[in-house]
């Protein structure tokens, strides 16, 4: 249907195309390349549930790094009456604050309209009147550049009232995060986004059912929507073929550390570790060797050189005991000692810890402390036993009131598990055995 | 009802309670932080962790929190389960982290809930070798410290000040392991609720500052039931005595009334007890004008002398128990018994009493207010009169936002999930007051007009209710659409609630209130009417009849028909014209005054009695909701001090009387249960021959009381006798029952286990609900018999006639207004100075503005002027009682003319303003 040109690189292809002006997707160039036609043609000639049954069936996993089936979220919206009074909303979670990840900052700054056509068509499929892009702080670019996408779409007519010329009407803001990490969290988010503290709520009620100012409400990350066009324009089969694995579509990775190319690509899912590493990042920098990755950002288990075959799918990488997160791997070389690594993750956890919850206001830090004392020298014996005891019971999904605590134990429990042997030497050898000399 | 099955064992539980709720209902020690049974779950501490099993084949299980999962019939879940105890075990030790562990030094430390569960949890071995964190401590005014490195982050402080009781100014500041509960910056705490972080904060974080002054160990304080004396709520409270001290006082659950909550008047103005103003000797005044001291022989023979001359008259009080006024009612008879409220009181007192005696809505319960889905309030600002109604009236507005979490999938304790989901959702109040109120906030509508101009809004709200009941004088158009919105919210409830008092001072106030209530019923509403009271006895003194009035007393003694007065706990220039009153105390041979702190009716006495206060004695006070309930001796007075009753028993049986001859009050409450409205008295409370299951007397001390022996060692190193008690079934004594006895009995709360007050669960049928063995007290008007003929008042057929000068019309405050808290030392530093408020025009008239002064011209009150667009041009409102200011209610129109001399206190005074 409606297929001019079928991309393969639905999100990248017009900021590839932009090179000359800099890689900035201006509108125009954004709607010579069928810029806003999803949105209109979902908006002016499909049903809400219509929308929703195709990006169901396109298996468009969130990209945030959950990886929950947005067509699916999108069907807890009630619908019509159901509702009840009042505003449904829509919000973009923006807030891109894991470490290694910059790919929503990406898509914002150079292709702002297709995150707000993305918007449009997913306010549209759950008739929310009000889009939020509730975006990091430190974003100045991107935000100013979505503000003044917003403001072209709305001159043009589509954002604000009857959008397309069709009885759908649908406001957007931009709102800049006043800065934590927690604020990822969707829930955390809606109440930072409601001027309250940014502590995660309890579910029941879920956000689809009571999200924002107590209303429905849909919380998407980037990446997601602005997979959303490219699904409507070209249908769900299209896209589950865009996929070399198990999932479907392309889906922005990355790679940071001593590799050669550290960068972003937009490439098919299930694509392997490997190519990733080797063929994009261009290996690693000579005279480092791989010791493990962090595939899908800091909140993830080590993976191991063993693990370079596996596809970059959300089922393979979770097999392996990791998560594919957000996709952007951090690549940990020989020349760093995980234990001061770990202590610095951690340090970063038991920083964005709200204060909500025990184990993770009081057990982070606590963490961070014992692994000080091993990276400085002061390590005893029974302290990796307590580190364990204490990431196992922090890291337990359920243990804590959300789940910034179990993300900030996967890299520690799988540091514990595949490096081992460097903690005890810390402690047996009196400090770190790559700082030489300034241990003991 | 469900069964759960826990460690095996099968329990009765509510369907749809949290688990946490249900094992503690069910007896079973679960620890816990966060959670509290008034404020429900959140879920932040992690301490209630359990494991939950699918089935009974499951034998792994999920460790879940029990505060955060519901009830459903046949779940099996384990307390004892090795993986729940083990991270119970770390969630204690990851609290304890930064904890300063100074017990020793601490308030807390013996009622610590947050030992208590370290206790529980198991976790003894201290493990972290790093820095602790630690903070700056606030300024947080009289009433409160603030030991922020004590913090367990429990969120307990805010969700009670911010989310239960409305406060503002305590937050959540900070995040990660750098939680701050504080104010933004120093200063008092501005709620009136704020005493109860004492007992809300598991830990020392908020402490009682009074108390810390002098503070004893809970183990080491010796206490009994009572009632708050504060006002006419009637909050069931534990005071607690050492060294002969009022040393503080806790929170005495009630399932009917106060629940876990006081107000700050009550807990902080009980300090009155220990007053320099109090005497404990008898005197009589010698010819140059002083006392000079008489033993308790020469007391009791000067007062029964004075018996003999015959023509005496009484003049009682509402703030005496009921019992020493019938004592005194005895005395003089019932035509010479005043009951000492001034005469314009008593008739609205009495006027309130027929309402509930005769009209078919029923006074409601705190726990009712709670409850109502619709609500007016005529006229009473119950945030400043009775405070802990209006906390009761904030948790009525909650029940929209209750009614839409179900919907919602959100368990009705689930508080977070609630409030977020309800957002500014609230059950209808429809609030119409001279003023602003603490409570405006919630309200749907309010408006501020004087009490003739409510009074014919609450005309018009029965009216449009039911069309039998007269509307009266036409109202403005936005008169009109409060009357429609009001009246359609309260015809739509289910359990609508009229509030209204005495505190407009206006006749047509309580009847527009009534008719309001009676219109609801007469359509088959379940409508409830509460008219707040004075005083902790109004109705108590009420119930003896209003004839013959102050006035007519006043009268008998200028007229010389009585030349005896007697005056029971009561300051009469609180209540009558000055002049007026010392021309009435002139003309008498002789008057005494039995009271328990020098006032102005004690200084113009000829004979004074030291009488003893609601800790020194027993006695009843009936409360707004006509609920009589018995107080109980805390502790033996020092020096001649005894129960007014008993001043007056002895005095007479030394005149030859027999007629009060009692011997223990109980003989005096059997007598006075003659009269018909008090035949409910014995039933208020237990008779001093109660003994319970063991036999063995109630305990007034904690098991680990120490120092008995030792306390008065620097007067006598002899071992003093233990006091004995022939007035109560208590025991000065550590030996003795407290569990065992009826919880309406409980001198203290302790359990097993459960040292700080949370043990008060041990008490309770079930968690939140009634005491076991019943909630204390009867309420001698259960619900008054209807009349056959549809009640109702009509509306004044005309307005106040338009007089010279300013109409005053009292206000009041939290702190200031009582008389007795008053005379406490840390409520003295919350109370204003005396203030008017014009509107202003006659401001300007008078040529003042706000921070200048007033002054009557008439008399030597002074006045700081604030200006107050709600106050209608041509009255003058005023702070009632507070010092400085008019001593009683002027009845007339008043002058006032600029004050010259008037210096505005310092910035830092009256820290507390209206609203």
């Amino acid at each position: 249907m409606r297929c001019s040109r079928a991309m393969n690189k639905p999100l990248t292809e017009r900021i590839d195309a932009a090179e000359g002006s800099g890689g900035r997707v201006s509108l125009d160039a954004y709607e010579r390349a069928d810029g806003y036609s999803a949105a209109r043609a979902a908006i002016t000639s499909m049903t809400p549930e219509e929308v929703q049954g195709v990006v169901k069936d396109a298996n468009l996993r969130g990209r945030g790094g959950a990886g929950f089936p947005t067509g699916v979220k999108w069907s807890f919206v009630p619908m019509g009456d159901a509702a009840g009074p009042g505003h449904k909303y829509l919000v973009c979670n923006a807030d891109e604050m894991e470490p290694g990840t910059f790919k929503d900052r990406y898509l914002m700054e150079n292709d702002p309209h297709l995150l707000i056509e993305g918007m449009l068509i997913g306010a549209y499929a759950i008739q929310a009147d009000r889009g939020y892009i509730f975006i990091r702080g430190e974003y100045h670019d991107a935000a100013r550049r979505l503000e003044q996408a917003i403001a072209e779409a709305r001159a043009k007519g589509y954002v604000g009232d009857q959008v397309f010329g069709s009885s759908f009407s649908v406001e957007l803001a931009v709102h800049r995060s006043g800065g934590r990490y927690i604020c990822g969290e969707e829930t955390a988010l809606l109440n930072a986004l409601e001027g309250k503290r940014a502590e995660p709520r309890t579910k029941p009620p879920f956000p689809p059912v009571s999200g924002a100012w107590g209303r429905p409400t849909i919380v998407n990350n980037v990446e997601t929507l602005c997979n959303v066009p490219a699904i409507l324009r070209n249908g769900a089969a299209w896209y589950h073929a865009l996929g070399v694995g198990e999932d479907a579509g392309t889906k922005v990775f990355g790679v940071s550390g001593r590799v050669r190319n550290p960068g972003l690509w937009e490439l098919p899912m299930g694509t392997p570790i490997r190519e990733l590493l080797e063929v994009h990042a261009g290996g690693m920098q000579d005279g480092f060797e791989l010791r493990g990755i962090l595939p899908g950002g800091a909140s993830t288990d080590f993976l191991t050189a063993e693990h370079l075959d596996l596809p970059m799918d959300y089922g393979p990488i979770q097999a392996a005991g990791s998560r594919l997160g957000t996709g952007t791997m951090i690549v940990i070389d020989d020349s760093v000692c995980i234990v001061d690594l770990s202590r610095n993750l951690q340090h970063f956890f038991a920083q964005e810890s709200c204060g909500f919850c025990t184990p993770c206001r009081e057990g982070l830090p606590w963490i961070e402390q014992l692994l000080a004392d091993i990276e400085e020298g002061r390590g005893q014996p029974g302290d990796l036993e307590l580190l364990e005891k204490n990431a196992e019971f922090i890291g337990a999904p359920g243990n804590t009131f959300c789940l910034h605590a179990t993300g900030a134990m996967e890299p520690m429990n799988s540091a514990l598990k595949y490096f081992r042997a460097e903690f005890e030497a810390h402690i047996e050898q009196g400090g770190c055995p790559l700082r030489h000399g300034k241990a003991g | 009802m469900a069964s759960i099955i826990v460690d095996g064992k099968t329990y009765d539980a509510t369907d749809g309670q949290n688990l946490l709720h249900a094992c503690l209902s069910a007896g079973l020690d679960l620890p816990y932080f966060c959670w509290h049974p008034a404020m429900g779950s959140v879920g932040a501490c992690r301490q209630c962790a359990i494991v939950q099993y699918q089935d009974e084949n499951d034998t792994r299980g999920r460790l879940t929190m029990a505060c955060m999962t519901p009830v459903s019939d046949g779940l099996r879940i384990s307390i004892d389960a090795s993986n729940a105890v083990e991270f119970r075990k770390a969630v204690i030790e990851w609290l304890m982290l930064n904890h300063p562990h100074d017990c020793p030094v601490c308030e807390e430390g013996g009622e610590c809930h947050l030992q208590d569960m370290t206790v529980m949890s198991g976790h003894t071995f201290r493990r972290y070798a790093g820095n602790k964190r630690t903070f700056n401590n606030q300024y947080l005014g009289p009433f409160i410290n603030h030991e922020m490195n004590r913090c367990i982050t429990c969120f307990r402080c805010v969700r009670f000040y911010q989310d239960y009781a409305g406060g503002e100014d305590l937050q959540a500041f900070g995040s990660r392991s750098r939680m701050y509960f504080g104010r933004a910056t120093d200063g008092v705490l501005e709620s009136e609720f704020a005493g109860n972080l004492v007992e809300v904060c598991p830990t020392g974080v908020f402490t009682d500052k009074p108390f810390s002054a002098s503070y004893t160990r809970k183990w080491d304080l010796q206490s009994a039931p009572s009632i708050c004396a504060s006002c006419g709520v009637g909050c069931n409270i534990l005071p607690a005595e050492r060294y002969g001290r009022l040393q503080r006082v806790h929170n005495r659950y009630h399932g009917e009334l106060n629940g876990y909550f006081l107000c700050d008047r009550g807990r902080f103005g009980a300090d009155f007890v220990n007053s320099d103003e109090r005497f404990r000797q008898a005197g009589e005044k010698t010819d140059d004008g002083s006392f000079i001291a008489l033993d308790n022989e020469g007391a009791i023979t000067r007062f029964a002398a004075a018996l003999d001359a015959g023509d005496l008259i009484g003049i009682g009080s509402p703030r005496a128990s009921v019992e020493a006024n019938f004592a005194l009612r005895t005395l003089v008879g019932p035509d010479r018994f005043c009951n000492g409220m001034s005469t314009a009181e008593a008739q609205l007192v009495d006027h309130a009493l027929g309402m509930l005696r005769n009209g078919p809505a029923p006074a409601p319960t705190l726990k009712d207010v709670e409850q109502a889905d619709a609500v007016l309030i005529l006229g009473e600002d119950i945030s400043n009169t009775a405070p802990r109604a209006a906390l009761a009236v904030r948790q009525a507005a909650r029940n929209e936002s209750l009614n839409m979490a179900p919907p919602a999938g959100i368990p009705t304790w689930q508080d977070a999930g609630v409030r977020g989901h309800a957002q500014d959702a609230r059950s209808p109040v429809f609030s119409a007051t001279p003023l602003q109120t603490r409570i405006d906030d919630l309200a749907t509508r309010t408006l501020h007009v004087p009490p003739e101009r409510i009074a014919q809004l609450g005309f018009h709200i029965a009216a449009a209710l039911n069309p039998d009941y007269p509307a009266g004088a036409q109202l403005n158009e936005d008169h009109t659409t409060f009357v429609r919105d009001a009246a359609a919210a309260l015809g739509a409830a289910q359990r609508p609630l009229i509030i209204s008092g005495t505190g407009a001072a206006n006749t047509s106030v309580l009847e527009a209130a009534a008719n309001v209530a009676w219109a609801l019923c007469n359509t088959g509403k379940a409508a409830s009417l509460m008219l707040n009271v004075p005083e902790a006895n109004s109705f108590g003194a009420a119930m003896f009849g209003t004839q013959p009035s102050l006035d007519d007393a006043l009268d008998m003694l200028e007229r010389g028909v009585a030349r005896t007065v007697v005056i029971l706990e009561n300051d009469l220039f609180r209540r009558v014209d000055r002049a007026r009153l010392e021309s009435a105390l002139r003309q008498s041979n002789t008057v005494i005054a039995l009271d328990s702190l020098q006032n102005e009716t004690v200084d113009h006495a000829d004979l004074v009695l030291p009488a003893a206060t609601f800790a020194e004695c027993e006695g009843t006070y009936v409360n707004y909701e006509t609920r009589a309930q018995r107080f109980y001796q805390v502790f033996l007075p020092k020096g001649d001090v005894k129960p007014a009753w008993r001043w007056i028993s002895d005095a007479a049986r030394s005149a030859g009387r027999t007629d009060l001859a009692w011997d223990h009050i109980d003989d005096l409450i059997a007598d006075c249960a003659r009269v018909d409205a008090f035949s409910g008295l014995r039933a208020a409370g237990t008779q001093a021959g109660f003994r319970g299951s063991a036999n063995i007397r109630i305990a007034r001390q904690p098991h680990r009381y120490s120092g008995r022996t030792a306390m008065d060692a620097a007067v006598s190193v002899h071992e003093p006798m233990a006091p004995s008690d022939e007035e109560s079934p208590f025991a000065y004594s550590m030996e003795g029952a407290n569990q065992t006895a009826p919880a309406a009995l409980m001198s203290y709360t302790w359990s097993p286990g459960w040292n700080s007050n949370q043990a008060v669960m041990k008490y309770q049928q079930e968690i939140g609900g009634h005491l076991r063995g019943g909630d204390p007290g009867v309420r001698l008007i259960e619900r008054g018999t209807t009349l056959p003929d549809m009640m109702r008042f009509s509306p004044p057929t005309a307005d106040t006639p338009t007089r010279e000068g300013l109409q005053p019309l009292a206000v009041f405050e939290v702190f200031g207004s009582d008389e007795l808290s008053s005379e406490a030392a840390a409520v003295q530093q919350r109370i204003p100075d005396a203030y008017v408020i014009l509107n202003p025009e006659d401001a300007a008239t008078l040529g003042v503005e706000v921070g200048a002064g007033v002054r009557d011209p008439a008399g030597s009150a002074r006045f700081a002027v604030r200006i107050d667009p709600d106050v209608q041009p041509g009255y003058v409102y005023y702070g009632s009682g507070l010092p400085g200011g008019w001593t009683n209610t002027p009845t007339a129109a008043v002058t006032l003319e600029r004050d010259p001399e008037y210096q505005p206190p310092s910035p830092d005074h009256n820290l507390i303003m209206r609203g």
